[in-house]
């Protein structure tokens, strides 16, 4: 059992009580919600006349299935238009905090909360959205939650939950030249496995880690439950306090924010915190990596070769063999050269401002291949703005991508950005599961931000090493 | 108030079973996002399965779930990381409206044996071995019973016994019927309050009144 873990500190002050069947009742300090995951639970607590407990503590935006192109209302796609109008229906006369694109402030859920400050060290926040783990890299206990859950957190403000075994993960060394915390996670998954943290909350740490800034970070954490883990974290340290003393909550009320520092220092770890696993990786030996299969654990470095099936464990083979024959890849190769349609640079793990400087800074200059669809997708409204402060929105549409409004995408193609037929496209999103960008013969390459710019320019899956950089910040 | 929901104890679930073969099979291919938009989640289970089950043309393709034999199943046989990947509700909720009430595997992504348990619908756990005997011989049997019990672990069908594992927690709530957990937590009201006002960066709500319509 681990012990003066974050993870623990954070549990044991908002444990309620423990239930009859063993779990633990924990307070919930941020509830975000969405228009895809709510809807049914306002209407189970509507069945039972039930009250929202807690609308202070509730935030919510819209990210899932609004358009990313036009956006008058009503919207041209009618479930679309649906879903947001039962959600501001579900809002009306409640106080809940809604940031809808008239607010500029509406964006993924998962990049809003960071940005506006409410996600904070050592609060315990869910989300209808398995990639809450994001929120983890301000040492905060983030974690997806069910519909019936999102009940149980607006009737109570409290969730059921078993408390589970910590993982310590320290990436050594220094980061090389155009390797990004993507890179790290996707080596972490393809180490640890897809199912490989099932059960485990899983800890960042090691110089690898805390070199990288915010944004980095929440990449990291974000990508946690594809390595089967609920939740990920890193510790809150004086990046992390850099990043919050700009933030909306705490920009103005600097009294505040010293108020809760000695909160948020109290649950770092202890440096003698026992842990339940501890892994090792060395982050210097990390090269940009790539997926080459229908699963975020089949990754490999750019210059690796895509393995043989008979050569991985015998429980991975059969869905390695599946992936080859959908992906078209064979063993031996590299996944370099691998034709691309669709360049795709957005969603809640890349669509931050460093992601789209990263992106910019490899296609200044360049054309996107005649063969490639491309795309950028900023992740708020916010971070849009930002952009186009520093002219970041000039660099991408000059160079042929499209330059659109925030919202999910098409990393999980709800709305009209979708692949169609079989295109392949080289993402900056978390899942390359067969069906996921909309198409069931789509095909998805995940990798870093600067890899789908490179992979935009040349049309295939690219090196971006290879590329020479250009200058685009002010 | 409603909130004295009764709430059945899951104990025993006894019928037929249905082998969806696969490790990895992720909440994408249980039910694909496009058929997420909806507010409600009735209906949602003629598309459990959908983009494996039908072609472009939404012509039937060789699933079990489109199978004759296995039309009134309602014991699903699964095998490794089943449910991984987002946490849709609407993935259980699919296979639910589908007819299933228990899911027997070798293992379960976390959100989803937790969005089960939600609905109470248990996920059994057992080694490979017996998982894939399990699957074959309800190839060879459709139809034929398979008795899962909760509360002893075990998956019982022809002359033999699985003994299988069900989370304690999970097993605990659903055989005490106390997997919905929204009456439950809620009568622990005044624990809720006085844990919310311990923590430093949670304001008094009272406080937090006054300034809401601003």
């Amino acid at each position: 059992m681990s012990e003066g873990t974050l993870y623990d500190k954070v549990w044991d002050r908002h444990r309620v009580t423990t239930l009859p069947n063993g779990q633990d009742q924990l307070f919930i300090g941020l509830h975000l919600i969405h228009e895809v995951t709510s809807p049914q639970a306002f209407g189970m607590l509507r069945e039972r006349g039930l009250e929202l407990a807690r609308p202070d503590l509730t935030h919510a935006t819209v990210d899932h299935i609004v358009p990313t192109d036009d956006r008058d209302r009503p919207f041209e796609n009618d479930a679309a238009e649906e879903m947001y109008a039962e959600l501001e229906r579900n809002l009306e006369g409640t106080n809940i905090d809604f940031d809808d694109p008239s607010s500029g402030n509406q964006g993924i859920v998962h990049v809003i909360g960071p940005e506006q400050g409410i996600t904070q060290p050592g609060k315990t926040i869910v989300c209808g959205d398995s990639h809450t783990s994001t929120h983890g890299a301000f040492g905060a206990l983030a974690f997806g939650i069910g519909t019936s859950q999102i009940r149980d957190v607006f009737a109570t403000q409290t969730v059921a939950m078993e408390k589970k075994k910590v993982r310590k993960i320290e990436v050594t060394g220094e980061l090389g030249e155009d390797v990004t915390a993507k890179d790290v996670i996707l080596t972490i998954i393809r180490r640890l496995g897809t199912d490989g943290g099932v059960g485990y909350v899983y800890e960042y740490a090691g110089e690898a880690i805390e070199s990288l800034g915010m944004e980095g970070r929440m990449s990291i954490c974000n990508m946690s439950i594809e390595g089967g883990a609920r939740a990920g974290y890193v510790n809150p340290d004086e990046t992390t306090y850099a990043w919050l003393r700009e933030t909306d909550e705490f920009a103005d009320d600097p009294e505040r924010f010293e108020e809760l520092k000695p909160y948020w220092e109290s649950v770092r770890s202890d440096p003698d915190a026992e842990y339940d696993d501890v892994v090792t990786i060395d982050g210097s030996a990390i090269e940009p990596v790539v997926t080459w299969g229908t699963t975020p654990g089949q990754g490999i470095g750019i210059s690796e070769e895509i393995p043989e099936p008979e050569s991985l464990p015998e429980d991975k083979r059969e869905t390695a063999r599946r992936a080859q024959k959908h992906m078209g890849v064979e063993p031996g190769e590299t996944m370099a050269g691998y034709d691309i349609d669709v360049a795709f640079l957005g969603s809640c793990t890349n669509a931050r401002l460093s992601d789209l400087r990263a992106g910019a800074e490899i296609v200044k200059s360049r054309q996107v291949d005649d063969s490639v669809r491309a795309m950028v997708v900023p992740g708020s409204q916010r971070v849009k703005t930002a952009a186009e402060r520093e002219g970041l929105d000039e660099v991408f549409t000059e160079a042929g991508f499209e330059w659109r409004n925030p919202g999910c995408s098409m990393c999980l193609g709800m709305n009209d950005d979708q692949l169609v037929g079989d295109e392949a496209c080289a993402s900056s999103s978390n899942r390359n599961f067969v069906g996921r960008q909309g198409s069931k013969e789509g095909r998805t390459v995940l990798m870093s931000p600067r890899m789908v710019a490179a992979a935009a320019i040349t049309g295939e899956v690219t090196d971006v090493r290879d590329l020479p950089k250009a200058e685009v910040k002010a | 108030m409603s909130d004295e929901t009764e709430i059945p104890s899951v104990t025993r679930v006894a019928g037929s079973g249905v082998p969806i073969r696969g490790n990895d099979i992720d909440t994408d291919q249980i039910i694909p996002a496009r058929f997420l938009k909806v507010i409600t989640f009735d209906g949602l289970g003629e598309f459990a399965f959908f983009d494996q089950r039908f072609d472009d043309e939404d012509n039937p393709k060789d699933h079990p779930f489109n199978e004759e034999r296995f039309q009134d199943a309602n014991v699903l046989v699964v095998n490794a990381n089943f449910g991984c990947g987002s946490s849709r509700e609407h993935a259980p909720q699919a296979l639910k409206r589908w007819g299933i009430d228990a899911i027997v595997g070798e293992s379960f992504a976390e959100i989803f044996a937790g969005n089960c348990l939600a609905l109470g619908i248990p996920t059994v756990t057992a080694d490979t071995e017996a998982i894939e005997t399990l699957q074959d011989w309800i190839d060879e049997n459709p139809g034929s019973e398979i008795g899962i019990d909760v509360a002893a672990e075990t998956v019982v069908y022809d002359d033999e016994t699985i003994d299988a594992e069900v989370d304690e927690a999970q097993r605990k709530a659903l055989v005490d019927g106390i997997w919905d957990t929204t009456a439950l937590m809620k009568s622990n009201a005044t624990a809720i309050e006085a844990t919310a006002e311990s923590l430093p960066y949670i304001d008094d709500p009272s406080l937090r009144a006054g300034e809401a319509d601003d």
